[in-house]
């Protein structure tokens, strides 16, 4: 039996990664093999993809994008890189990849009025959902109340991170109108700013929860 | 002489104003580096390594050039090399898409022998250890300084305190990792948007290392996403990042990850200083012996302040670089300050103890800066600091409450290396253009202010045009809290002279001598006959086919250095579980002349919370068996988050009207502030930082 065989009998990749451990390293201290980089001197790992694509519409602040993507494709993926079929960008890159991992809310957009990490969505499992990111908080040239409170407060400093306070923001008041300080805190829990501009995020949404 | 005027006439200079790329950050117009798409642009990635140190033996390529969709492979280690931290580049990969780029990197093929390793600071000094560079016992040669009479000193000492404190390493944690985007327009030319916080600096070292004249690398930084102080050279991937581009003939986009971000894109320093110190029995410090280290990595630049801001007539220190295999360090936002004021206010209080006086009567005796002798006592006042514990730990009940007080110094006074134009255009277009960048301090907003304050126009009228090597007219790097007062005095310089060309213009209109024209709101007018006036636009107007072009100076009258700051801290700490919480916090900062108070209130701000990282949350974990980082992401490599941010007072405290920068300062008091604050509460020092739970309950667990 060959190890390619052997691999697919248990259609994990655990085997592999074994395997990984005793061709891939020579090692001259005792080290979890695990951790050395390299791998088989095979092309397995393309195969181990087994990459299919499939072509999905999504609804991206009220335009319908036709998009071939991969299984693995994320949602934040297809807003920042995606190309649609008719061979233009997407190009929606207010969401941020910041830690990849759903730790920092930077690719925060809503999809049915909730706040979701981008980053952690499929795109195929965003099919038949109302998706609004930054871009489409604003209602054309006029500010949403959120963003002109952010630019009043002075809610930002390099930036980076502000699309997704304001998306989780927009979240937080869609379901609270009046929220304590303590929720808003607990609201925006799920962002990360690196500036420090926290204080006046929250004097930014209590502004704007007044105003709304 | 150059002066900003006096504050009653000063319509927009030191007032609140928002940011000028406000709209743009919070609709996510906003481009930053990581946000540009080129046309047909490729993706890079670069394989590093996972062991701390190794020889590479093999490398082969040649799955990953044969992977569908990738486009150029190439090597950034040599065989036979060594690999001396994990992080460090082995290969690099452009393809067409991010997902195809990461398959590539995972079937190069890397064969390494490894070798023994050090990870931590311990293990590089212990006996016997593996020396990883040509230090004995991985240690720089101490460098050492000596003042007065260290051994007179101590014999005048009535009290003395023996301590060691130490600070972990911490990462700058940018959210916009580093990164650019290439663009070759032909061989000889190329453009590259670059993640930094130099873009003159980033165009002279990748044209040096590409062999082309200045002029033909174009940097370009519209935004950018966090530096604080680890985005001033292209480094290994922007060099990529070009090479890849020019084999492809294609863009090419390369961001690092966040783990790279972690283990190769800069860190601050650790430090370690066992210190004995002593004072008079009328509360003078008389004097000061330090023996400290620190880690930077493989290589040097673990410095650190000790004594701090406090006057010591007898000082003895030595202090050595520990050589570990991890990337290396570099500036972070007032490098060697904040740690080395942890240690300073830590032990301030604890010599004040021992001579049974308030912490702040003891600093006010040993402090010789009047600006900060001011602070003090508006501090002391926000936080009201006489209903502090008067004995530690006093408090009852299981949630103890405490205050303490921490300082800082920082210089900012700039330096001439700015060139800028300010233009008047006859449609009443203005210009203000150079070579700055603005890294989320507001600069961009700043040069606005000063030329609409000079033009009697509004920051909107101003088309402030930064962050772009393309017009030629370089700026310094933004680090060292220097380029509001670098830039500042030469966009004045430049708006004044601009002014007066106009007003040579408009004086035979309004048949007047020039100096008796005045700028009104939108207008410019006769002073002894306000009748006589034209708007803006009739002003400009009379240019015709002309454009007023002025460059500036640097006038050193415009700018100062030198800043004091004082921090209050008020904690609860639970016994129970030993979390910290910060109730309240009182930043007064010394900021000089505030062109913008509110961006100057963001910077305190977030200094503080920087600082509530650096003393509750930040630590690089390195695993000794492995040599890893064990934290490399955002999960378990903590930074401040809402639940952690307290009241927070910033006050803006003036002192004079001269430009000074403030982007480093703030993060600087925090540190022994919130560690005093923990002492006054639960009568239990903690000299290591950062004060976690588990920290906090041992300390409470080895009092009782």
């Amino acid at each position: 039996m060959s190890d390619k065989d052997k691999k697919q009998d248990t259609n994990i990749s655990r085997r592999s990664f074994i395997k990984g451990v005793g061709t891939g390293t020579v090692a001259a201290t005792v080290v979890p093999a695990a951790i050395l980089v390299g791998n088989e001197k095979t092309a397995e790992a393309q195969t181990d993809q087994a990459i299919s694509k499939a072509e999905i519409q999504l609804n991206i602040n009220d335009t319908v994008y036709e998009i071939e993507v991969e299984a693995r494709t994320t949602l934040l993926t297809v807003l920042r890189d995606g190309i649609d079929t008719g061979g233009n960008n997407v190009d929606l890159t207010g969401a941020k990849l910041i830690c990849d991992r759903g730790e920092c809310g930077g690719c925060t957009v809503l999809v049915d009025g909730k706040a979701v990490y981008a980053c952690m969505m499929l795109a195929m499992d965003a099919q038949g959902k109302q998706i609004t990111t930054v871009e489409g908080i604003a209602n054309g040239d006029n500010l949403h109340p959120i963003q002109e409170a952010f630019v009043k407060h002075d809610a930002m400093m390099c930036g980076f991170c502000t699309p997704g306070f304001i998306v989780s923001s927009v979240a937080l008041l869609n379901e609270n109108r009046k929220p304590t300080l303590t929720e808003i805190k607990e609201g925006l829990s799920g962002n990360t700013c690196r500036c420090g501009t926290y204080p006046f995020i929250f004097d930014a949404v209590e502004t704007a929860s007044e105003k709304m | 002489m150059a002066s900003w005027g006096e504050a009653s006439q000063s319509r927009l200079i030191g007032k609140r104003i928002v940011r000028l790329s406000g709209k743009e950050k919070v609709t996510g117009e906003a481009k930053y580096t990581y946000d540009i798409n080129r046309p047909g642009m490729l993706y890079g990635r670069i394989l590093r390594a996972e062991v701390p140190h190794a020889t590479v033996t093999e490398i082969d390529l040649t799955d990953a050039e044969e992977m569908p969709g990738v486009q150029a492979v190439i090597p950034l280690i040599e065989v036979g090399r060594k690999i001396r931290y994990q992080g460090q580049e082995i290969a690099a990969v452009a393809a067409e898409t991010d997902d195809i780029a990461k398959d590539a990197l995972r079937v190069i093929y890397l064969e390494l022998e490894e070798l023994p390793f050090v990870a931590t600071e311990a293990d590089a000094m212990a006996e016997g250890a593996p020396q990883i560079r040509d230090w004995e016992g991985n240690r720089s040669n101490p460098s050492k300084g000596e003042q007065g009479d260290i051994e007179a000193g101590f014999a005048e000492a009535a009290v003395t305190v023996e301590a060691t404190y130490h600070t972990p390493v911490q990462t700058h944690v940018c959210l916009e990792t580093h990164g650019h985007v290439v663009e070759w327009a032909d061989e000889q030319n190329l453009t590259v948007w670059a993640s930094t916080q130099a873009v003159f600096g980033v165009r002279n070292d990748l044209a040096r290392r590409l062999e082309l004249p200045a002029n033909q690398v174009r940097v370009i930084t519209e935004h950018m996403g966090g530096g604080f102080g680890s985005k001033f050279s292209p480094g290994v991937e922007g060099l990529t990042a070009a090479q890849l581009s020019r084999m492809t003939e294609r863009p090419v986009k390369l961001m690092l990850t966040r783990k790279a971000e972690h283990l190769v894109a800069g860190n601050r320093p650790s430090m370690t200083q066992h210190v004995k110190a002593g004072a008079t029995r009328d509360g003078r410090l008389i004097a000061y012996d330090m023996r400290g280290y620190g880690t930077g990595g493989t290589g040097g630049g673990a410095g650190f302040t000790g004594p701090y801001v406090y006057h010591v007539p007898n000082i003895r220190t030595e202090r050595t670089n520990i050589a570990v295999n991890a990337g290396s360090q570099r500036a972070m936002r007032a490098p060697g300050h904040p740690q080395g004021a942890f240690a300073m206010d830590s032990l301030m209080d604890e010599l004040a103890e021992q001579l049974g006086m308030n912490p702040l009567e003891f600093r006010r005796l040993n402090d010789e800066s009047e600006v900060r002798q001011a602070q003090y006592t508006l501090g002391a006042q926000e936080i009201g600091w006489h209903k502090r514990n008067s004995v530690a730990g006093s408090g009852t009940g299981i949630k103890k409450r405490g205050m303490g007080v921490g300082s800082g110094q920082w210089g900012g006074g700039g330096g001439a290396n700015t060139q800028a134009r300010v233009n008047i255009n006859a449609d009443g277009t203005v210009e203000a253009i150079t070579g700055t960048q603005d890294i989320g301090t507001g600069i961009r907003t700043a040069i606005a202010i000063i030329v609409a304050e000079e033009f009697g126009l509004t920051t909107e009228d101003i088309i402030v045009k930064i962050g772009d090597s393309a017009p030629g007219l370089p700026s310094g790097g933004s680090g060292g809290s220097q380029t509001t007062a670098s830039v500042a005095p030469v966009i004045k310089t430049a708006a004044a002279k601009a002014k007066q060309k106009l007003f040579e213009h408009v004086a035979p209109l309004l048949q007047a001598p020039i100096d008796d024209l005045r700028i009104g709101t939108g207008t410019i007018y006769v002073a002894s006959d306000r009748t006589k006036t034209v708007t803006w636009h009739q002003a400009t107007g009379l240019l015709g086919q002309e454009t007023i072009s002025e460059g500036g100076e640097w006038d050193r009258e415009l700018r100062q250095g030198g800043v004091a700051g004082t921090q209050f801290a008020e904690v609860e700490v639970d016994t129970q579980t030993g979390h910290v919480k910060i109730l309240k916090i009182v930043a007064v900062q010394d900021c000089g002349l505030a062109i913008n108070r509110l961006t100057t209130e963001s910077q305190i701000n977030g200094g503080v919370i920087m600082g509530i990282g650096q003393t509750l949350l930040e630590e690089r974990i390195m695993d000794p068996m492995t040599g890893r980082m064990l934290n490399a992401n955002l999960e378990d490599y903590k930074v401040p988050g809402t639940y952690e941010i307290p009241e927070i007072k910033s006050i803006v405290f003036d002192t004079h009207r001269k430009v000074t920068g403030v982007g480093e300062p703030p993060c600087i008091p925090t540190l022994g502030a919130i560690a005093n604050a923990v002492y006054n509460a639960i009568g239990v020092r903690i000299r290591e930082l950062p004060i976690t739970p588990d920290k906090v309950l041992n300390a409470l667990a080895e009092k009782a």
